[in-house]
């Protein structure tokens, strides 16, 4: 296929799964801000939100030091000069879309259309303002819907390959982001040990981390056993069957991109099956260890890096 | 000033034309809150679909961006199966001999030598593409897709007759919209097409596909099909896209393409891919940077050359402006008789070209009764519509074609047919035209009708969409 269409297709997934994280992110913000807690924690993990997204500097820039729900909402939500803001990655994911919009089912065209279209009305009526709960549940469903339409409606060709691996880098991207601020929040770094600083952060943090991910539930049936952070950081970087994991991210990358392989991919694929690897074959109490967010942070370069040689190999390819 | 009207559904006020008699038995009997019900549904479809196009330098109110809608109109267009059948004729007589003049021009010129077309007309038209002289293209055919715009005015008897308005052999659109309009109307009202025998349009995008294949470059059996859109930014963009999708080609931009060893390649995920046949919806003057505007981004630098060596077929025919100048119009039915030995079966409307000394006197006599166009200009652009104008434009535009009295042509003004329309205050009558898509590949063939375009604004003669036009679903009602 045109590598252009790929690329297209590629970061419309990407954009519409980077609106659904940061939708979860800040859903998860807002309802544990609901709960009693100290103004510092609060703080903190507005804060680390914008850290995820590496936007704090730009937020000050425009807002000012005071860091308030109501402002880190509204930079994340609605602001147009925000690139990682749900009404950017959404507009972005029309735009790839519509690029494209003949290479997607007319399903699928749709979907990501009507999507558009109804955001433009959310932010026009205030009606995220009264609401933000029910829009996070709406982008979030959007996206399960663009999701589904894709799977249950696409030619499993290469097109449907690159629109997947989108989705799964960015995911695995995602939340390695979300473990490093939350758990980098706990202390200097995470070394499985809980300190005193540790009992702070309560059963109210972890599950919400979870909840974040669609995790709690999940856990719940996995460990049946109190929440503890070394288990759920198990969870979420190690096992394949936690569908927002680390490992599963990289299992549907690896073999989307497999299928896909050209001449000049077989680099790319050799270290994305090495990064699958190393989480398949990892113990969490051995990347405790050495400390989470080293880990993480390794893991984050290895995964860009991935996105890079992907793009080389098939979306951008200088060719003569 | 009132001039004779020819309505397409109403022969007299109470009494309605025998071939819509069906349709407006059904259009009484339908609520009037019913149809408001099935406007707002077809906008709303229009919309999700993002059946939309771009207005130059246009904004929305909200400044969201400048994707608009074409207003669809709920009431077809109905033409009776055995007028279609002389123009279905009428039309590839003209776009036959159409194809013959532009080989003949690129050729031997004959015409010229026959004394029938003046050679400065062709030599000194900025549409005569030299680079296209003793260049042979597959089948001698290089209007694949004409779009020719008819419409249709009272004669001294009353009747209504067809005239051909011009011929739109560069890039003609609004093919999506003939499309999507049924593909509403069969949506909106499944059981109007229970009552009435409508001839089926929908296979246009086959009938495409087949035309392109049959004009590939004699190097392939299998050859490569794609359409080169300048973008979606384009106001036509999502026809490119919906043209490509519909036939299972790629749709690339001029990014997309590269010339290597006088052969055209399009950037695959599996490494270079030949093309053999490009639907190019881009101007001749952004084709080829190294022969043409060298600034432009949409074409691919080089693709000229393998075009004249018969490695890739361009769709349609580069130079085919040359015959579809609103100078060289008036000589169309002489063309007709020249390379064909017939009767012309459609109308021209008669021309003033203010080339001619007596013509020019009469255009600058009469112009508030006459539609002045500029030769070159196209979408409605550059034009006066004389008896819609006020003294003051009028006289502007006479220093106008004075200054420059070749660059213009002048046409009495046609009271072009009218068709209820849905508008504000209710049904009320307007003016409409009509542009069959002719395809010319191993045959010339189309499917039956076209797309109807209406002036919406009270009066106008102008039904571009550009300028405020909306379009109607057209039926061809077989016997």
């Amino acid at each position: 296929m045109l590598s252009r269409t790929a690329d297209h297709l590629f970061w419309m997934s990407r954009y519409t799964e980077r609106a659904e994280n940061t939708a979860r992110m800040l859903d998860i913000n807002y309802q544990t801000s609901l709960l009693p807690q100290s103004a510092a924690v609060a703080q903190v993990g507005w804060e680390g939100l914008l850290v995820i997204s590496e936007l704090l500097p730009t937020y000050t820039a425009k807002y000012g030091k005071d860091i308030t729900p109501r402002n880190v909402m509204d930079f994340m939500v609605r602001d147009e000069s925000n690139p990682s803001s749900i009404c950017s990655c959404l507009r972005a994911a029309r735009e790839n879309a519509r690029a494209v919009r003949g290479a997607l089912t007319t399903e699928l065209w749709e979907t990501q259309n009507a999507t558009w279209l109804k955001l433009a009305g959310y932010l026009k009526t205030k009606e995220f303002e009264r609401d933000p709960g029910a829009f996070f549940e709406w982008v979030k469903h959007r996206s399960h819907l663009s999701r589904g339409v894709a799977v249950g409606t696409m030619l499993q060709d290469e097109a449907f390959h690159f629109y997947r691996m989108g989705s799964f880098l960015e995911r695995a991207d995602n939340t390695a982001r979300l473990l490093d601020v939350k758990f980098h929040a706990v202390q200097s770094d995470f070394f499985g040990a809980a300190s005193a600083q540790d009992q702070e952060y309560d059963f109210y943090h972890w599950s919400a981390i979870l909840r974040s991910v669609s995790g709690f539930e999940v856990y719940r049936k996995v460990y049946r056993d109190v929440i503890t952070p070394e288990r759920v950081a198990e969870l979420l970087i190690l096992r394949p069957d936690m569908p927002r994991s680390l490992a599963a991210s990289l299992n549907e990358v690896v073999s989307n991109l497999a299928v896909v392989a050209n001449d000049t991919s077989g680099e790319t694929l050799r270290r994305a099956g090495k990064l699958k690897a190393d989480l398949q074959y990892a113990r969490i109490d051995e990347i405790l260890s050495t400390g989470l967010h080293a880990f993480l942070t390794q893991f984050l370069d290895r995964v860009n890096e991935l996105g890079g040689r992907i793009s080389q190999d098939f979306l951008v390819p200088t060719v003569h | 000033m009132s001039r004779p009207m020819f309505d397409e559904m109403n022969a007299t006020p109470t009494e309605v034309r025998a071939h819509y008699e069906n349709y407006a038995r059904w259009l009484a009997q339908q609520p009037p809150e019913v149809m408001a019900a099935r406007r707002e549904e077809a906008e709303m479809i229009f919309r999700r679909v993002g059946i939309t196009f771009a207005v130059y330098g246009a904004k929305d109110e909200d400044g969201s961006g400048t994707e608009r809608l074409i207003p669809f109109d709920l009431i077809p267009r109905i033409i009776p199966a055995h007028e279609w059948r002389t123009m279905e004729e009428g039309l590839v007589q003209r776009v036959n001999a159409l194809n013959r003049f532009i080989h003949d021009v690129y050729h031997d010129q004959e015409i010229i030598k026959a004394g029938i077309v003046p050679a400065d007309q062709i030599f000194q038209n900025a549409q005569f593409r030299p680079e296209m002289m003793g260049v042979d293209v597959p089948g001698g055919v290089y209007s694949h897709i004409s779009g020719v715009d008819i419409v249709r005015a009272p004669n001294a008897q009353g009747e209504g007759e067809y005239y051909v308005l011009e011929d739109n052999l560069r890039v003609p659109s609004g093919v999506s919209y003939m499309l999507e309009d049924r593909k509403m109307m069969m949506r909106l009202f499944p059981d109007l097409f229970g009552q009435n025998r409508v001839a089926p349009v929908a296979h246009y995008p086959d009938l495409l596909l087949e035309t392109l294949r049959a004009v590939s470059p004699a190097t392939t059996a299998e050859p490569t099909v794609v359409v080169l859109t300048p973008g979606m930014y384009n106001s036509a963009y999502f026809e490119h896209a919906f043209l490509a999708q519909q036939m299972g080609v790629e749709l690339v931009e001029g990014q997309d393409l590269f010339v290597k060893d006088n052969f055209v390649y399009m950037r695959t995920t599996k490494g270079p891919k030949r093309v053999d046949v490009i639907y190019r919806r881009v101007d001749d003057d952004f084709l080829d940077p190294l022969v043409f505007r060298p600034t432009s981004t949409l074409g691919c630098a080089g693709l000229l050359g393998v075009y004249r060596s018969g490695n890739v077929t361009i769709c349609n025919a580069v130079g085919t402006g040359i015959a579809d100048d609103k100078s060289i119009y008036p000589y169309v039915p002489k063309m007709i008789e020249f390379y064909l030995g017939q009767k012309p079966i459609l109308n021209n409307v008669p021309t003033f070209m203010g080339r001619n000394p007596d013509d020019l006197k009469y255009m600058l006599d009469n112009m508030a009764e006459l539609v002045v166009k500029e030769v070159h200009g196209a979408g409605g652009y550059g034009m006066l519509v004389g008896p819609a104008s006020t003294k003051a434009e009028v006289e502007e535009f006479r220093a106008v074609v004075r200054a420059k009295p070749e660059g213009y042509i002048a046409q009495p003004t046609l009271s072009l047919s009218t068709c209820p329309t849905y508008v504000e205050s209710g049904v009320a009558p307007r003016h409409i035209d009509l542009r069959p898509f002719v395809l010319s590949g191993k045959e010339v063939q189309m499917v039956p009708g076209g797309l109807t375009r209406v002036a919406l604004k009270e009066g106008s003669l102008v039904v571009n969409s550009s300028q405020g036009g909306g379009t109607k679903d057209t039926w061809i009602l077989e016997d």
